[in-house]
């Protein structure tokens, strides 16, 4: 195997199991093909039915043979039924080497384990965790997984460089054309802007839904025209219970409470905390923590801002319903509340994935970004992060919107603790990229601030008073210090079970199976 | 990057600064590795009321070896022990002093005699571990009825740099009602504060036990610092700024302790012996209390 070294230091292989790759060469590049994906023509004349009553039945209808490729959302996280039952269907059936193509993968899939070892599924391509990512690490899979940002994933699916045979789509409510809409029903799931990619591009789509409304259904997220058939079921799709996963609670913890609160004093010194504020976190504790203390401050100075994005929070929801955004922008709902916000308020707007994040595109939100605050698992002295595997190699998360953001937005804040139990954060190099180093602008930790020397803002920021600067080397030290020296590097073989694409579809980094 | 030092007023460990005393439970490496970053001028570990039976060996062998190995930054650290009339005592004393804290809580102290008794048990520790003699220092708590009245000798005892009280124990002691604005400490607080400054050391208020009355806890404050404290205990981090706030001069405040150092030293260059500011005479001890102002102004633009 040939290997290139790209921009971020990463050993990039020519070729990968008969593809060509691109190595990573930094920020606003491409496109690398000069027209979209156009997929297959269908008809549908007056008179023909759309509901089916299986998903075996849209499964043999969609053409579906061994090697095809079939997407799911995960807007029911993991409460999603969906994306299991298909796999279980097409075991059933005895088609194998399918390329799985989710948004994510959640513990709720870690039914489909087995089939990965026996090879009915053997390539996926999204973002993994629990059980099928520490399997995929340990060489279980014979194909490989392409980790992809959800912006990523939408230029994927419309640039061609994932042909999808068969979207499914859990549909809270469709009409019986295929006109479906999130917010209604029993199982009322949100936004569906992880879907909509999939809805226009896949060669078949099929819309599996538990509650039929009359023609037409209003509104409508995903439109008749795109939709080939609607599996009605009686079986839930999935369980919006599901959606809150442990991630989404505002944490209690101290120490990341302070970091949440310096996030919100870097964004202050930016002087980017004024009127127009467009702004996004992700959805983990501390960001949730970070969206509080800035709907605090906000609140207090009168300070109203234009937009705020992502994973809509409560936290996020009630922000707009005080007044503090002129609107939200849902790509995903990540709690209930979220949900029958965007069902009643005008004000918080559904957005697709493309719409969103998609680097080659026309246009996406994310470019309008003032400033995010992003979590890691690891970042390392030239400002790299690492989402998607923990120190020991092993592959853990997927990326959301990570790189998406933190090259959209003006300041992109890492908010992350020096240390996780024994484990250095800040590190000399990251076990694998996810993000970039030139797409971040400040790593805020427990124990200092550090910013990156190429940041528009270093001048800024370094010379705030109240800011507990320091280099990012210096942070790297401090950790060590604190566990008594360098970790030792995780042991891995020499064969690459997962390649992380960056928006673009560049490759910034492989992932190679570890050691047992 | 070094953080410039302002927890100091004067080189005195007696003068330090001591808005904030965090406790820190001892039996929690997690907690007492992260305990320098909320920006507490004191940090206290706990030995004493936070650890159960079962752990306390394990805590002081923790503590020893946190004081000996991390790095604590500018802030003050000590150790709360178990009481002298436990087994723990001369354990923790024989644990925790070579690694020589800034000083040592002392729980339910009462009387004069027993800080005898700890003084000369840290000096033979001090002695066998060539430690100059009184590096550890001592901070008392009031805990009970019998102490309060013993404050004055308390105060002047060897080592002693500031007194605590024990609220909770104390309320109990005497028989109050424990109230959120604690009117049943008012005389007990105002007695240990004569007695310290008497002994020109420092008075540190009780604790506020509801973590989530941030505002409670603000009020609280400004009421520990109109009776004279210099400072609070506090439990939890998110305690911190909320007393640290109430501890932040105003800007008019700060204004005026400006003018009457700057007349005081512009007298003393002169040789004047009386100085006027604002219509009003101004002495030493009016310049100290600017000082201090000035000093908590000053910490309270502490970097996060």
């Amino acid at each position: 195997m040939k290997f290139v070294k790209n921009k971020v230091g990463r050993s990039i292989p020519e070729e990968l199991n008969g593809k060509k790759l691109i190595p990573f060469t930094g920020k606003g590049k491409g496109p690398y093909k000069e027209r979209k994906y156009a997929p297959k023509i269908r008809r549908t004349s007056p008179g023909d039915g759309k509901v089916l009553k299986s998903l075996r039945e849209a499964i043999k209808k969609g053409g579906l043979t061994n090697g095809g490729t079939i997407s799911f959302h995960h807007h029911f996280r993991n409460g999603d039924f969906l994306l299991n039952m298909v796999c279980h269907e097409i075991a059933k059936m005895g088609l194998k080497d399918i390329r799985l193509v989710p948004s994510s993968i959640q513990p709720i899939n870690n039914e489909l384990l087995p089939y990965l070892e026996k090879g009915i599924i053997t390539h996926i391509n999204c973002g993994t965790s629990g059980k099928i990512a520490d399997a995929i690490s340990r060489g279980k899979m014979d194909g490989l997984l392409t980790i992809r940002s959800h912006g990523g994933r939408a230029r994927s699916i419309e640039n061609g460089d994932v042909e999808i045979d068969i979207a499914f789509i859990a549909s809270p409510t469709s009409d019986e054309y295929g006109n479906i809409n999130g917010v209604h029903g029993k199982y009322a799931c949100g936004s569906l802007g992880y879907a909509m990619p999939d809805a226009h591009f896949a060669n078949f789509v099929v819309a599996v839904t538990n509650t039929l409304v009359p023609f037409p259904n209003n509104p409508i997220s995903i439109t008749q025209d795109h939709v080939d058939c609607i599996v009605l079921l009686k079986k839930p799709i999935g369980d919006p219970a599901g959606i809150v996963s442990t991630t989404l609670r505002v944490t209690r913890n101290p120490k990341n409470l302070k970091i949440a609160r310096d996030s919100i004093e870097v964004i202050k010194a930016s002087g980017l905390l004024k009127e127009g504020l467009s702004y996004q976190s992700g959805a983990g504790g501390t960001a949730l923590a970070a969206t509080q203390y800035l709907s605090e401050y906000m609140k207090a100075k009168g300070i109203k801002g234009s937009f705020g994005m992502g994973g809509a929070t409560e936290a996020l929801v009630k922000m707009l319903e005080d007044g503090l955004f002129e609107a939200v922008l849902d790509v995903q709902s990540f709690d209930t509340y979220a949900v029958q916000s965007l069902l009643n308020n005008p004000k918080h707007i559904e957005m697709g994935a493309s719409q969103y994040a998609n680097p080659l595109s026309s246009g996406c939100a994310v470019n309008l970004l003032d400033t995010v605050i992003l979590g890691c698992t690891e970042i390392d002295t030239k400002f790299n992060v690492n989402t998607s595997t923990e120190s020991d190699g092993r592959i853990m998360h997927g990326m959301g919107g990570h790189q998406d953001t933190s090259e959209g937005a003006k300041l992109t804040i890492i908010a992350a603790p020096l240390l996780r139990g024994r484990i250095p954060i800040v590190v000399d190099d990251v076990v694998s990229v996810n993000s970039p180093g030139e797409n971040i602008d400040v790593v805020v930790t427990e124990r200092g601030i550090a910013v990156n020397p190429e940041s528009q803002y270093f001048e800024l920021l370094t010379k705030a008073k109240n800011l507990n600067i320091k280099s990012i080397e210096d942070l790297k030290k401090e950790a060590e210090k604190l566990i008594g020296g360098k970790p030792k590097k995780p042991k891995v073989t020499d064969r690459i079970v997962a390649i992380i694409e960056y928006r673009d579809g560049s490759v910034l980094d492989v992932i190679y199976q570890i050691k047992n | 990057m070094s953080k410039k030092s302002t927890k100091r007023i004067d080189d005195t460990p007696v003068n330090r600064l001591r808005r904030t005393r965090l406790y820190i439970p001892g039996n929690n490496p997690a907690m007492v590795q992260n305990a320098v970053v909320y920006g507490a001028d004191s940090l206290i570990f706990d030995l004493e009321d936070s650890i159960s039976l079962d752990e306390k060996d394990s805590a002081r062998h923790l503590i020893s070896n946190a004081l000996l190995t991390l790095d604590f930054e500018d802030c003050e650290v000590t150790v709360r022990v178990n009481s002298l009339d436990t087994e723990y005592f001369i354990k923790d004393l024989e644990a925790v002093v070579p690694a020589k804290p800034d000083g040592l809580l002392l729980p339910k102290t009462q009387s004069f005699d027993e800080l005898i008794r700890v003084d000369n048990l840290i000096s033979d520790i001090e002695e066998k571990y060539d430690i100059p003699i009184g590096t550890v220092k001592l901070m008392p708590i009031i805990e009970s009825a019998k102490g309060v009245l013993n404050a004055e000798k308390i105060a002047e005892a060897p080592r002693v740099i500031a007194l605590g009280l024990g609220g909770e124990d104390l309320v109990a002691d005497i028989g109050a009602k424990r109230t959120k604005l604690g009117r049943e400490l008012d005389y007990i607080s105002a007695k240990i504060i004569l007695a310290c400054a008497v002994s020109k050391i420092q008075a540190i208020d009780t604790v506020f036990t509801d973590v989530n009355d941030t505002e409670g806890l603000y009020e609280a404050t400004l009421r520990a610092i109109e009776l004279g404290f210099q400072g609070k205990s506090v439990i939890h981090p998110s305690q911190i700024e909320h007393v640290h706030r109430a501890f932040s001069p105003s800007q008019e405040e700060i204004e005026r302790a400006l003018r009457i150092v700057k007349a005081y030293k512009d007298a003393k260059k002169k040789g004047l012996g009386v100085v006027s500011v604002d219509g009003r005479m101004v002495d030493l001890p009016v310049v100290r209390r600017s000082e201090k102002i000035l000093k908590w102004a000053e910490a309270s633009q502490h970097k996060i």
